[in-house]
Order: C-alpha cells, then sequence, then structure tokens
C-alpha cells in the first residue's frame, strides 16, 4: 500500500484542528462568562457570583491550558506540512496572524496568570481587570485568525507576481467579502456552546440539590442569553449563506446537492448525493423554497455544480451532511431555549425534573453544530486552499514522503487521544466536586500583599503548609 | 524580492526576530529546564513547590515560542518554507513533547501526593522539547537542502551527530537556567538543592559548549574565515573573553550563598554570549549558504504593515508581562499556585 502525504497531510492537518477547535468553542464564551460574573460580584457584592466564578475558572483553567498546548501546534503545522501554501501566501496571511499572536495571546498568557492565582495577591478591581483582559484576548484572537480563514475563503486586496501573493490593499484583506459575517457566526456559535454547557451544569447543580442558589443563577443568566443569542444565530447564518452563494457559488451549490441550475430551486431537505453521476437519490425536495431561502426571492436561481469545471467541486456529501446537521442541532436548540424560557416563569422549571434532565444532555449541542459547521466550510472550499486560486494539492510539503505523515499522525492521535479524555474528567471531577463553599473575604487582600510574612519554608513544613490546601479550603 | 520600497526593513525585522527568539530561549528556556530538574525533586511537597514557581508565567513564555515560529513566516516567509519542512521529526517530538508538559500542570494538582503519568509527562515532555529544539539548532546550523523556495532533503537529515551534541548542549543550557529561576525563587534545603543541580548543569555546559565551539569552524569553511581570518579575529576576541568571564561568574555564583541573583543572570549571560556566536557566524544568512535576510524577506508592504502594530504593541507586551511578573515576586509560596 503506498501512503499519500497529501491526503495524510490533510488527515493531520483535519485531526489537530478539530480538537482545537472545541477548546475555543468554549473558552471564548466561558472567558466573557467568567469576566460577567466578576463583575457582578465587583458591583452588587454578592457571594452566589464569586463562588460562580470562583467555580468555572477552575473548569476555565484546564480547558485553556489545552488550547494552548493544542493551539501551538497549529502554526508549526503550516510549515511542517504546508510549506507550498505558506510560501504562496505568507505575504498576506503571515501578519494576519502574528497580530493574533501580538494583540491576543500575550494578552490572555499574562492575565490569565493573575486570573488563576493572583485572587489573593491583587486587588478585587485588579483581579476584575484581569479577568475582563482575558476575555477580550480570546476576542481579538477570534478576530485575527477567523480574518485568515476568510481570506482563503474569499481572497481579496492581493496581486500575484511569480505565482505568490502580494497585498495590495490591507483593508481589503483583513474585512475581505465573508470576514464579517464568519466572524459573527462564529463568536456567536462559540458564546451558545459555552452557554449551553453552562445551562447543563446548572440544571445538574438544581436537580442534585446542593448548590441550588448557584445553579439556578447560572440558568437564569444563561437561559436569557440563549434567548437572544439562538435566534440571532439563525439570522446570522441566513446572511452569511447569501454571502456564501455571491462568493463561493460551487460551496453553496455542493451545499445543498444543486447539481444543475434551476429557476425556481426546490430545497432539498435530504438525499443520498451521488457525486459520480451528478445527481440526488432519495431526495426529498420542496419546490421554490431554496430560491427563498438561498436567495430571498422565489424566483432566484441558485447556481447548480454542472456551471463548474469537474475538478473544482468540492466533495458534495461532506457539505451536504454537516450543513444539515449544524442546522438540525439550531432548530433543536432553539426549541429547548424557547421551552426552557417558557418554563422559567413562575419558576417551575427549578421542579421539572424531567426537563432538568434533558437540558444536562444539552451540553455536546453546541460543539456538534460548530464541528459539522466547520465541516461545512471548510470541506466546501475544496479543492482550493486560497478559493479559486490556490489548490490544495499544489499546497503540501514536497519534502514529505507517506510514512513521515504516517509516523506524525499516528503521534498526533495518540497524544490527542490520552489528553483530551483525560482532560474531560479533570473537568467532570471539578463539576462533581461543585461550587465550593468559600466566601470572597477568605480569599481577598486589598492591599495587593500577602497576608502572612513569606518564612522560609524547609521541604518537611512546606509539606504541612500544603496539605490543608489540598483539601479544598481557601487559599 | 530584493525590496523596492525607500525604507529598508529588513534590519529591523532581523532585530525584532532575534529579539523574538532570544525571549523564549530565555523565558521558556528556565522554566523548561525547571521542568527537567523537577525529575530531581524527592517529594510531594518539594515538587509542588518547584511546579508552582513557574505556574502563573510557563503559558506566557510559551507564547514566544508562537512569535518566534509566526514571526520567521512573517518576515522570512522563504526560511519558514524550507527550514520547518526540513526539521519535521524535531517539530513533532517538540510539539508532543509540549502537549503533554503542558497539560501536566492542570492534571497533575488533582492527584499532587502520588507520582503519576503526568509528573512523568512534565519532566520528560520539558526533557524531550528542550533536546528536540536543540536538534533544530544543531541543523539550522548545518543548513539544508533546497531547490527554489523548497527543502528538498529527506525529513531525517536533520538527525547527525552534531545536531545531537547541540542537543545535549541545549539540555544543559536550559537546566541551567531554570536552576537560576530556582535558587531565585527558593530558601533554604531547597535552594541547596538547587544549586548542586546547577553545578550539574554548568560543567554539561561548558564541556558541550567547547565541543562545538570546535567542532563548528573544522566544519564549516565559512564560519572558520569568520572567525579566524585577521583582522576578524582580534575583533571578536571579546566574544570568548567575555564568555568566559561569565562562566567564572556563574560558578562562583553557584558557590556562593548570598548571591540570590547571580546564577540567573550570569545563565542568561551565557546564553546571549552564544546565541551572539551563533549570529556572527551566520550572518547575514538566514537559510545558512543558500538565502540572505534579504532574499528570505517577505513582501516590504507586508514588512511595514506588520511593524506599524509590533512597534506600539511589543513595549506594551513587555509591560504588562512585567506587572504579571511583579505580581508573582518573591519566593515561591505554598499556597499560590495549583492545588
Amino acid at each position: 500500500m503506498s501512503l499519500d502525504p497529501l491526503l495524510l497531510s490533510r488527515l493531520q492537518f483535519v485531526w489537530v484542528i478539530a480538537w482545537h477547535i472545541l477548546l475555543p468553542a468554549f473558552t471564548v464564551g466561558l472567558a466573557s462568562f467568567i469576566a460577567f460574573a466578576e463583575g457582578m460580584h465587583f458591583m452588587t457584592g454578592r457571594e452566589v457570583w464569586f463562588r460562580i466564578s470562583s467555580f468555572w475558572i477552575k473548569i476555565f483553567s484546564v480547558a485553556f491550558g489545552m488550547g494552548v498546548v493544542s493551539g501551538i501546534v497549529m502554526p508549526f503545522q503550516f510549515g511542517t506540512n504546508w510549506s507550498r501554501f505558506s510560501v504562496a501566501t505568507a505575504n498576506i496571511i503571515s501578519p494576519l496572524l502574528a497580530y493574533e499572536g501580538l494583540i491576543a495571546f500575550f494578552l490572555e498568557a499574562a492575565f490569565l496568570g493573575v486570573l488563576l492565582f493572583g485572587r489573593s495577591l491583587v486587588p478585587r478591581w485588579a483581579h476584575f481587570t484581569a479577568a475582563l483582559m482575558v476575555a477580550a484576548g480570546t476576542l481579538f484572537s477570534s478576530f485575527w485568525i477567523l480574518s485568515t480563514n476568510s481570506w482563503m475563503q474569499t481572497p481579496a486586496g492581493y496581486e500575484i507576481v511569480d505565482g505568490r501573493f502580494y497585498p495590495k490593499d490591507w483593508i481589503a484583506i483583513v474585512f475581505n467579502p465573508s470576514f464579517p459575517y464568519r466572524l459573527l457566526h462564529t463568536v456567536c456559535g462559540f458564546y451558545i456552546s459555552t452557554a449551553f454547557v453552562v445551562v447543563s451544569v446548572g440544571a445538574w447543580l438544581v436537580r442534585r440539590g446542593e448548590f441550588i442558589a448557584e445553579g439556578r443563577q447560572m440558568l437564569a443568566t444563561t437561559l436569557t442569553v440563549l434567548m437572544v443569542l439562538v435566534p440571532l444565530q439563525i439570522v446570522i447564518g441566513d446572511q452569511h449563506g447569501l454571502n456564501t452563494g455571491e462568493y463561493q457559488p460551487a460551496k453553496l451549490a455542493a451545499i445543498e446537492a444543486r447539481w444543475k441550475t434551476e429557476t425556481p430551486t426546490p430545497l432539498t431537505l435530504f438525499a443520498i448525493p451521488d457525486e459520480a453521476n451528478a445527481t440526488n437519490r432519495y431526495a426529498i425536495d420542496i419546490p421554490l423554497l431554496g430560491s427563498l431561502i438561498l436567495t430571498h426571492s422565489l424566483r432566484g436561481a441558485v447556481k447548480g455544480l454542472d456551471d463548474f469545471p469537474r475538478d473544482q467541486w468540492p466533495p458534495v456529501i461532506f457539505p451536504f451532511f454537516a450543513f444539515r446537521i449544524m442546522v438540525g442541532v439550531g432548530l433543536l436548540m432553539l426549541a429547548l431555549v424557547v421551552a426552557a424560557n417558557l418554563l422559567r416563569r413562575g419558576g417551575r422549571l427549578y421542579r421539572r425534573r424531567g426537563f432538568l434532565r434533558l437540558l444536562e444532555l444539552s451540553a455536546p449541542l453546541g460543539f456538534i453544530a460548530v464541528i459539522a459547521g466547520w465541516v461545512t466550510t471548510e470541506t466546501g472550499r475544496q479543492p482550493w486552499t486560497v478559493y479559486g486560486l490556490l489548490r490544495t494539492a499544489d499546497s503540501v510539503s514536497p519534502s514529505l514522503t507517506g510514512w513521515n505523515v504516517a509516523v506524525s499522525l499516528a503521534g498526533y492521535m495518540l497524544a490527542y487521544l490520552v489528553i483530551f479524555p483525560a482532560g474531560g474528567l479533570v473537568m467532570s471531577r471539578i463539576v462533581r466536586r461543585g461550587p465550593e463553599a468559600m466566601v470572597s473575604e477568605d480569599a481577598a487582600v486589598e492591599s495587593g500583599r500577602p497576608r502572612r510574612p513569606v518564612i522560609a519554608r524547609p521541604a518537611g513544613r512546606a509539606e504541612a503548609v500544603a496539605r490543608p490546601a489540598e483539601t479544598g479550603g481557601a487559599p | 524580492m530584493i525590496p523596492q520600497g525607500p525604507i529598508d526593513f529588513v534590519p529591523i525585522w532581523t532585530l525584532i526576530l532575534g529579539l523574538g527568539v532570544f525571549f523564549y530561549v530565555m523565558l521558556d528556556g528556565f522554566d523548561l529546564g525547571v521542568g527537567i530538574l523537577y525529575g530531581f525533586a524527592r517529594d510531594t511537597a518539594s515538587r509542588n513547590l518547584v511546579m508552582n514557581s513557574i505556574a502563573p508565567i510557563w503559558d506566557g513564555n510559551e507564547t514566544w515560542l508562537v512569535l518566534g515560529g509566526v514571526g520567521l513566516f512573517a518576515a522570512f516567509p522563504i526560511a519558514f518554507g524550507i527550514i520547518i519542512p526540513a526539521v519535521y521529526f524535531p517539530i513533532l517530538v517538540m510539539l508532543l513533547a509540549l502537549i503533554f508538559r503542558g497539560v501536566a500542570f492542570e492534571f497533575r494538582f488533582r492527584d499532587a501526593p502520588n507520582r503519576t503519568g503526568w509528573d512523568h509527562g512534565f519532566c520528560y515532555g520539558s526533557l524531550l522539547a528542550t533536546f528536540a529544539q536543540g536538534i533544530v539548532l544543531g541543523a539550522f546550523i548545518q543548513g539544508f537542502r533546497t531547490d527554489g523556495t523548497s527543502f528538498t532533503g529527506s525529513s531525517l537529515d536533520c538527525f547527525t551527530p552534531f545536531s545531537l551534541i547541540t542537543g545535549l548542549c541545549l539540555v544543559f543550557g536550559y537546566m541551567l537556567l531554570g536552576a537560576g529561576w530556582l535558587v531565585l525563587k527558593m530558601e533554604g534545603e531547597m535552594q541547596d538543592w538547587a544549586r548542586r543541580l546547577g553545578r550539574f548543569a554548568f560543567i554539561g555546559v561548558a564541556l558541550a559548549v567547547i565541543v562545538v565551539s570546535i567542532w563548528t569552524p573544522i566544519m564549516d569553511a565559512d564560519i572558520r574565515r569568520r572567525w579566524f581570518s585577521w583582522p576578524n579575529i582580534a575583533l571578536l576576541s571579546p566574544v570568548p573573553i567575555i564568555t568566559a568571564v561569565l562562566a567564572w561568574a556563574e560558578w562562583s555564583a553557584l558557590n556562593r550563598r548570598r548571591a540570590e541573583y547571580g546564577p540567573f543572570v550570569a545563565a542568561i549571560g551565557l546564553f546571549v554570549m552564544s546565541y551572539l556566536g551563533i549570529a556572527i557566524s551566520l550572518w547575514p544568512m538566514i537559510v545558512p549558504h543558500r538565502y540572505t535576510l534579504w532574499q528570505a524577506a517577505s513582501a516590504p508592504s507586508t514588512q511595514a504593515f506588520l511593524l506599524v502594530g509590533t512597534l506600539f504593541l511589543l513595549p506594551v507586551i513587555l509591560m504588562y508581562t512585567g506587572w504579571s511578573y511583579w505580581v508573582f515576586r518573591g519566593k515561591v509560596r505554598a499556597d499560590i499556585g495549583y492545588h
């Protein structure tokens, strides 16, 4: 059997980014939630916010650590496996990635230490500021990485000289046509993913009956936010789809499995796309709806794949099904959120154990939608790395052999299969312990100085000092 | 590819990237070194202290690695496109090792009293990541087989006797930095322990640096001419002399009870001199024997666009990074950190 370095490199990229994307999908929203909880505690002084914040900070620190180490892998993938892509596009995308590092990563990293460990070392406002800075860092990071990704989808502001891209207009590059939609759609999706995790944990705390105040507060806040975000996300997604139809028509055709241009266009709810014969099997079509949704008019035409050369077709089956999973999960979320908010009136929600149980199961929904959406947009971009301009096949490092990449892929698979389940276990253990009964008085030292003089601790005594802390007391 | 604009940005980008990589080597150097030394700690309490001495700052330190990688990509993309695939396996090992080492901070403290797989992951992860970086350094000095803008050799070319020696060199070097950090952050018995490990690392580093310094000019005629032709031999003589003085200062600081900052500062000094030595040997090449900094540079417009933000952001970054170090200043306390 011969190993194809191109195919294996693609699989490797899929593997490392699919796992990695789960972490920002969680931490971007969670950083904002923590900043909100810190802010509420700072402003209202209510202890429940302090316990909620401290609880989620612990979970955040695990997820963020995993996000950092799996994220460092990413820029190196460009060099190790995609060196021809890197040399061709460096003039355009490298500053965007560099700005992500300069603006976002350093901000997050520097303030994260204070957020995690500094509560007893800095005044309360400084701790709140640290939470805000970490949240801002995650959003800046999203901005730049999605600008980079969007430029690969809808390149703009460039010229090509000797097979390499050169910048002509930086504003056009950064704010390329699909960027505003992708940024809003993705960040909104990340917030929703986090909110469903918080909802799930909150529901569990209420049902368990041990930390009811914290659980109720988590539910009340996130369900309110979701009531806004989920419908908003559907509107943004619709706008994003119009943008795709305009700038990446072949992708839209693949998402909807439209083989021929038809006016008006039906909407295929379900089918088994048959790429070899360019047709759909077992299709359930609704007439006119395709035109209505995809062009916002009853007569609009959606370009079919037969308008494009065969060697420029995306692998239809991936965007087609991934998109349907994403939309299906989105509608399920909408139903859940509407039902939960109706039940909240009069506090019925907190007594309905069956419904709470259902909410507990909702934690993975956001992640499924994020992964499905990402598969839709990235496989829909194929066979290009830079849409319409640079083929994936011409992007891979020429020096790599099949076994080189097979070894590295096996290494990444093994490592992630150890790390991610372990991280999940650690986080679920924190959840099971619940928000511990600590009060902010113990933790806050207003002067920013240690309470006790720092004394020399021989090894034996340090153990004695460390013990009470390990059993869960406040530092 | 020769800049057409009115301003030549290459020297300033060389300086920025050089500083960025040096910050990485210095900062992640000491915390990778602390990770290696962690393997020598005897009991749970000292392991907790050692790990907590870097827990609040390791993440920031590792961010400089991203900056180094992306900075090379941004300022000298042709070098990035040749060097990174050429060191495919060392990069792979480094990244995997950094993953295990990084998550160990979080995972270990759920079961701190026992020496679990995460303890080993932290120590061996730090060791392997360092060794892999040393191999990258050795392979970089030796140069790569290229055709146009692509690396054409095999992914195993980078494993040579020379690169294995530079790998060892970096392991001892980071251990020395790590020991200096621990002397700074520890007291009493723990500090004595760090001094002992520091002396051990120093001897290793001294031997390895001597071997590399003799081997490099023998191996590479360009580098030999750079250092030993007249008048260079006279002009460059301060480099080995200052290095020798710093080495003496390091050794005596490690042996003097009262010198708390000395071991760390002198170790940084030794890294500065080694770094300078490599820069002098290779200047002005970024892909040795093949591409100069100017030939490998990105478009002037790219360099200008990134420079505007960088000149503003770097001082800000240094400021708040400094602040976070300031918050966690002084001796490490058992009650701050993971538990």
